[in-house]
């Protein structure tokens, strides 16, 4: 696989992540009903950031959740890999909540459909609420985002790599070309 | 990308023997996550969609059975469920035409119990479906060994290096079978304890210690896996009178507290209370008997999905 770029470094994906907590306190009057859950893997540590920004800014302890959608996959049949199941650590109820769910790339929209499926499982939200770091477009389904950190035009043959400190080692978003192994 | 590439290494769950430690960590970890489905209000993932899964019983069974019907529906895949008394087989059909005919109408796995061992093997030999052996006659009982495992390791964090003992007919017993292959593998010390005419002759070598003093066999181990006196496999042959094992062999509340206060006690069930065990300790402190009950299910689940959507 080939760099072709580097479209967001360490800096900005602070940045970005500042601004992306501070649309969504701005959408919703501030952050009394919400709760954040991330979409494993790296929606996981994104969640993990807006939660600690949301503490400094609003001094609110808001509940955290993380969400594995490997069970509510609809390509069991077709992939050639078994996928990992890790597990859901969603201890509170969503009922009545403003779920604000985060994700790393926005892509065919298929992930997030299996999450509305898995979140509705666990109740009735008063509202979900989309955040993603890239939308990079080719959507099978009809679903969009509410936040997006940044929307990144590309082509199929291309892949959006989401590099955290957590389990990457640097903050930053690549694109790569992926027909060329 | 983010998944890692792993499956089990069969597409067949027959015993426990021979499964590599890797597949069995595979399905301990894969139960823990379904252990948390378990505990939602709704306890249902659409997971195995469209499969259909055929419950093949030629044995009693309550546990099991109802374990593998619910870990099915929680994966919402189709079930369907027969058993030998309202059967053909009274008829005189033959076992292995009843399974041609079953597989003519499509189904992609199969759960089979029955008295002989063997017959799993036998069934992926006749038939195309995912086999999972939910009992098979002396042999093994690999979803039981399985669920135990979980529930020492959800107790005590680990099964490398752990003592664990079985208690009672060992002869008789395909979970003492399947205990014994799958935590051998997993790196724990195993030991059978019984009178010497419920212990098959020879048993050691699979590298088992045998223990004839129950007092001992709890002094020095982690954990007792107690199994039932089973009278209906003529038990009775190797005994003179349950009363009389009781006194040799039952696990009582006495005998922990004087040995070792620290043991956990597992037991397959149904219990026969005041034989191998008696009321104060199954329903005492020491034991998670209703928690493997709980886990039963999360690891048949864990079963049929990675057996579900291997390709």
């Amino acid at each position: 696989m080939e760099i072709k770029a580097k479209i967001i470094d360490d800096e900005g994906l602070q940045r970005t992540v500042t601004r992306l907590t501070h649309e969504i306190l701005e959408k919703n009057k501030g952050s009394k009903n919400l709760i954040i859950i991330g979409m494993r893997t790296r929606g996981e540590f994104l969640a993990n950031r807006i939660h600690e920004k949301i503490k400094e800014i609003d001094n609110i302890d808001l509940n955290l959740g993380f969400l594995d959608v490997t069970l509510y996959r609809d390509d069991f049949r077709t992939r050639l890999k078994q996928p990992e199941v890790s597990i859901t650590d969603i201890t509170f109820d969503v009922t009545e909540k403003d779920i604000i769910l985060i994700d790393d790339v926005l892509y065919t929209g298929r992930t997030v459909r299996a999450a509305l499926d898995a979140l509705m499982d666990l109740g009735r939200p008063n509202t979900i609420q989309l955040c993603v770091l890239v939308d990079r477009g080719h959507r099978e389904m009809p679903i969009k985002a509410d936040f997006v950190g940044k929307n990144i035009p590309t082509s199929i043959n291309e892949e959006v790599k989401v590099k955290l400190k957590e389990i990457d080692g640097e903050d930053a978003v690549y694109l790569v070309d992926s027909s060329k192994v | 990308m983010r998944e890692k590439n792993i499956s089990l290494s069969s597409r067949h769950l027959l015993g426990l023997q021979g499964v590599p430690r890797e597949d069995i960590q595979l399905l301990l970890d894969t139960a823990t996550t379904f252990r948390e489905v378990l505990e939602r209000p709704i306890k249902k993932v659409p997971t195995l969609q469209g499969k259909t899964i055929v419950n093949l019983f030629y044995e009693n069974s309550t546990r099991t059975r109802i374990s593998f019907e619910l870990a099915q529906k929680r994966l919402s895949a189709d079930t369907v469920n027969f058993s030998t008394s309202t059967s053909s087989t009274k008829k005189g059909e033959t076992f292995k035409d009843t399974v041609r005919n079953i597989e003519a109408m499509k189904v992609d796995m199969i759960v089979v119990r029955h008295e002989s061992a063997g017959v799993p093997l036998y069934l992926t030999k006749i038939s195309k479906a995912n086999i999972i052996n939910a009992g098979d006659g002396l042999h093994e009982h690999p979803t039981q060994g399985l669920l135990d495992m979980y529930s020492i390791r959800e107790k005590l964090g680990t099964l490398e290096g752990l003592k664990v003992c079985i208690v009672g007919d060992i002869g008789h017993s395909r979970v003492a079978l399947s205990n014994i292959h799958g935590l051998l593998t997993m790196g724990a010390k195993v030991s059978v304890c019984g009178p010497l005419t419920m212990i098959p002759v020879g048993i050691e070598n699979l590298g088992v210690k045998i223990y004839t003093d129950i007092n001992k066999a709890i002094a020095e181990n982690d954990v007792l896996n107690v199994l039932r006196i089973q009278l209906e496999r003529n038990a009775g042959q190797s005994i003179p009178s349950t009363r009389e094992y009781h006194n040799y062999f039952g696990v009582t509340s006495e005998r922990i507290e004087k040995n070792n206060k620290n043991i956990l006690i597992l037991h397959p069930g149904p219990i026969n209370r005041g034989v191998e065990i008696t009321s104060e300790v199954a329903d005492g402190p020491y034991q998670v008997i209703l928690d493997q009950v709980t886990n039963g299910v999360a690891i048949r689940m864990a079963v049929l999905y990675l057996l579900g959507t291997m390709h």
